[in-house]
């Protein structure tokens, strides 16, 4: 593993509602709310702090409302944070993601981030075909040629196990597990330096949960994209991340590598959701 | 002796806290080891002296409680494994420290020769040189060649456990932990093992094996680290945590 980083977030912060200056006193795990009982804003993500390098899979993990989505809307532009600081380091440049232009976030979005969303829909332009949704990627980058854009759209497919002769048809026909794939080839259209994963594999049937994650650790093989996980599934933390944050009510209350999150938390959340997920 | 030891172990312990029944188990006690470079170190003693524990603790799958883990890398750097960076364990584990242990995790759809070829394919040795070593190990520590191409997850104990050893062993790290590698091993294929280890030795691997059989200890430890049960035994404190019952 080369330890270059792609990616170093400080201290971010998403407050929805005006806020107060109680907001951050009085929530998070210790108040079990992410609530502020003072001003009524809700507290999504507060003080979140990580790296992350080259190859490596973090998982974000956590219950409903704990942040863990929060956390990557913020980083792929989705949201705009509240407060806090994340450097983007890409191709020997760096960028400060939350002071970019819309032109330069538009530019990292369409190029070097890819993201992959539970919901197909959100990934997924709906109106076009398997194969020209791909193309739509590829277009906005630097490919115009339709025969190679056509080829790359055919290449990924292949990578992602769609069968080619479908990608003519609209993603509706496809099935869930199926419509993850396209939207998986389509985030790795351009080859993306970071790619982001929000519960990919959550509302599928177990074998094709098991087939999607054999795809996303057959990429991490094969490329040396960074990854974030985000999942509440301990599952798919055990198999894809190397390391893994815990989340709670908007901060992080325990991170470490994987398997010593998993054998010996030491968090008393922790411990009680790897205790009821065994 | 004059070889330095590539780890040393410097009062061990290892305290569970169990916040949901509030109370504290220890589990390993100020523990004293070192591994050398060619040499075997066998960890015994009896159940619940925290054996698989201070392996853990050495891999970092547990956090000790206190004490120094220090090892020194193939650089000649001296870390301390219970302090260092996450992504120097993820690298460390990747090219010089290796686990042997009694389970095995595995991806449903990775074929058994892939999975025990996998650590040498991620230094860069060519798939098929790779998957060539792989089979030969395996057919060394007698799996039969059907199961070859068929993933492990199916496998019983004593298959699994091969598959285990001889991926640990084909990567030949600067330190290899081994907790029982032959506890569901029969008799032929432990002999085997114990040729295996010896090879592996002679590489210049340094070893830390737990054995609970002490013909295995005679004829594969260099040096014996006796462990006992901890003496403080599980206390139960206060359980101030903010759960709503």
């Amino acid at each position: 593993m080369t330890n270059d980083k792609v990616l170093q977030v400080r201290n971010l912060s998403k407050v929805y509602g005006k806020g107060c200056s109680k907001c951050f006193e009085l929530t998070g795990p210790e108040h079990n709310t992410n609530i502020c009982p003072h001003c009524g804003s809700v507290v999504a993500a507060h003080d979140i702090s990580f790296d992350l390098y080259k190859g490596e899979i973090l998982g974000i993990m956590g219950e409903s409302g704990s942040g863990k989505s929060t956390a990557v809307k913020n980083l792929f532009f989705d949201e705009i944070p509240s407060s806090g600081q994340a450097i983007f380091f890409d191709e020997g440049k760096q960028y400060d993601l939350f002071n970019l232009n819309a032109q330069q976030k538009r530019h990292l979005r369409n190029h070097r981030f890819g993201m992959v969303y539970q919901n197909p829909h959100l990934g997924l332009n709906f109106n076009v075909s398997a194969g020209g949704n791909i193309a739509e990627r590829l277009l906005m980058s630097q490919l115009s040629n339709y025969q190679e854009i056509r080829e790359r759209a055919i290449e990924l497919l292949h990578r992602t196990e769609v069968l080619t002769e479908r990608m003519d048809e609209m993603p509706k026909n496809f099935s869930g597990g199926m419509q993850q794939r396209v939207q998986i080839a389509k985030a790795l259209a351009t080859n993306p330096t970071l790619l982001f994963l929000d519960e990919v594999t959550t509302g599928l049937d177990l074998s094709v949960q098991a087939a999607i994650l054999d795809l996303i650790m057959e990429i991490q093989r094969e490329s040396e994209t960074a990854m974030i996980a985000v999942t509440h599934d301990l599952g798919v933390i055990r198999l894809l991340a190397g390391r893994t944050i815990v989340m709670k009510y908007g901060r992080i209350i325990e991170s470490g590598l994987t398997d010593q999150i998993l054998e010996d938390p030491q968090d008393a959340y922790t411990q009680r959701l790897v205790a009821s997920a065994l | 002796m004059n070889i330095q030891p590539i780890l040393e172990v410097e009062d061990f312990s290892k305290t569970f806290i169990l916040h949901e029944q509030g109370k504290s188990l220890p589990s390993s006690q100020s523990v004293f080891l070192k591994a050398f470079p060619g040499r075997l170190t066998a960890l015994i003693g009896p159940t619940g002296a925290g054996k698989s524990t201070v392996l853990k603790g050495i891999y970092r799958t547990y956090l000790p409680t206190s004490g120094r883990i220090m090892f020194t890398t193939g650089q000649g750097q001296i870390l301390d494994l219970a302090l260092a960076d996450e992504h120097k364990i993820l690298e460390l584990r990747q090219e010089e420290i290796g686990f042997v242990t009694q389970f095995l995790h595995t991806l449903p759809r990775q074929s058994t020769e892939d999975v025990v070829a996998m650590p040498l394919i991620k230094e860069g040795v060519p798939h098929d040189i790779a998957l060539e070593k792989a089979r030969d190990i395996l057919g060394k520590l007698n799996l039969p060649e059907r199961l070859w191409a068929v993933s492990p997850a199916t496998f019983s104990g004593g298959e699994k456990q091969r598959v285990n050893l001889a991926r640990g062993l084909l990567a030949q790290p600067r330190l290899l932990l081994l907790d029982e590698p032959t506890a569901s091993l029969d008799a032929k294929t432990t002999d085997r093992v114990i040729e295996l280890i010896q090879n592996l030795k002679e590489t210049g691997t340094a070893m830390i094996a737990i054995f609970h059989d002490m013909d295995l200890v005679k004829k594969l430890a260099d040096d014996v680290v006796k462990l006992e049960p901890p003496v403080g035994t599980e206390h139960f404190f206060n359980s101030n945590t903010n759960e709503v019952a």
